[in-house]
């Protein structure tokens, strides 16, 4: 995969550092001559001095060719325009920014692009620790893409005592198995969730932690 | 007043100040945004509207100066990424009628009108301006055949 990375600092090089280690092939555009110079010597990158924002310097960093493009810099209407100018006039196929300020990723999603807010992440990290103290095993599979949870349903949950047809669960969200007293149950929309079950949770990172809330006490 | 509009007035400096005092002076409703409280300095003693210190790029500080309210938002920042991301949120989020931005980059301009968006670009207006006074008034009178 071609990746082209727009920003600087510490998460721009050990994120490239991942990318490159997984065998991608990462172009950096940074707008500090200091920090290009460095990062050209401590990873096996295209270092492209310049305003990511300029459709030149996007091109030189491979864009007609690129199949994702990351805009992390720490200003928003910087991230938003060069994302723009990536899928409008390159047609990247995968774009991201980087919201710093959490309410504007509602504004990118609006304006046709896809975000992320550290600060949203970090909080939602932080709401799930409840939820660990319930779960027996957590193994993120195909690159961290799917992640396949362990968990033990408490007594006062949301999903507690209902038909699996009727849980609500969040979308891209699947009850794999459920143990009920040692014994594996491959279920079915007229099982039911008892307390005290072992599931087996599929889930997508972005629905994990409002998928794991319907496993846990509603009183926490 | 007639014909008077609600304007937002994105950017205090040079072109936003003078652009903000003329709109008020002409009977409009006027609110000014800069994150730079001293800027405000130029706006003149008869000026009318409203000031809002903040970063236009956030949210919050569009919601304080109404700005789904406006008839008219004027992006006149130094930095047209800036421009470019107000002007779009004025007219997606805010659903403003009119919105124009300034925008420095003449290379940009493609883009930005690919999002539907009106710019301005001081360069292009002046090379214009220019090219006219050169070319089609002949100062000395001199023919060209």
């Amino acid at each position: 995969m071609r990746v082209i990375i727009v920003g600087g600092g510490k998460t721009l090089y050990f994120l490239c550092r991942s990318f490159t280690a997984k065998g991608h092939h990462v172009s950096i555009i940074s707008p500090d001559r200091e920090e290009c110079v460095q990062l050209a010597r401590q990873l096996p990158a295209t270092v492209i001095h310049g305003d990511g924002s300029d459709s030149g310097i996007l091109k030189e960093a491979g864009s007609l060719d690129a199949d994702a493009l990351l805009a992390i810099t720490q200003n928003d209407h910087d991230n938003l325009v060069i994302c723009q100018l990536g899928s409008l006039k390159f047609g990247i196929p995968k774009i991201l920014a980087l919201a710093n300020d959490p309410d504007n990723t509602e504004v990118f999603e609006k304006l046709g692009v896809a975000s992320f807010s550290t600060a949203n992440i970090v909080g939602s990290l932080i709401e799930q620790r409840a939820a660990m103290e319930q779960i027996t095993n957590l193994l993120p599979v195909s690159d961290g893409r799917v992640i396949v949870t362990e968990i033990l349903v408490a007594e006062n949950s949301p999903i507690t005592g209902r038909l699996l047809k009727d849980a609500d669960l969040p979308g891209n969200a699947l009850i794999a198995v459920i143990v009920r007293d040692n014994k594996p149950i491959i279920p079915s929309g007229t099982d039911h969730v008892l307390a005290g079950d072992r599931i087996v949770l599929i889930t997508l990172p972005e629905n994990h932690g409002p998928t794991l809330k319907m496993f846990t006490d509603e009183t926490d | 007043m007639r014909g008077s509009r609600f304007i937002v007035v994105v950017g205090c400096g040079r072109l936003g100040s003078s652009l903000a005092n003329q709109l008020s002076r002409a009977g409009h409703a006027v609110v000014v945004i800069d994150w730079d409280e001293s800027t405000f300095g130029s706006l003149s003693q008869d000026f009318s509207g409203f000031r809002v210190n903040g970063d236009a790029t956030h949210l919050a500080v569009l919601k304080e100066s109404k700005l789904g309210k406006a008839d008219i938002l004027i992006a006149t920042t130094h930095e047209d990424n800036v421009n470019v991301m107000v002007a779009q949120v004025a007219r997606e989020i805010f659903q403003v009628p009119h919105v124009l931005a300034r925008v420095f980059d003449p290379k940009r301009e493609e883009v930005y009108s690919r999002l539907g968006i009106d710019t301005i670009c001081p360069t292009t207006v002046a090379t214009g301006m220019f090219l006219d006074a050169a070319l089609k008034k002949p100062a000395d009178g001199r023919e060209n055949s």
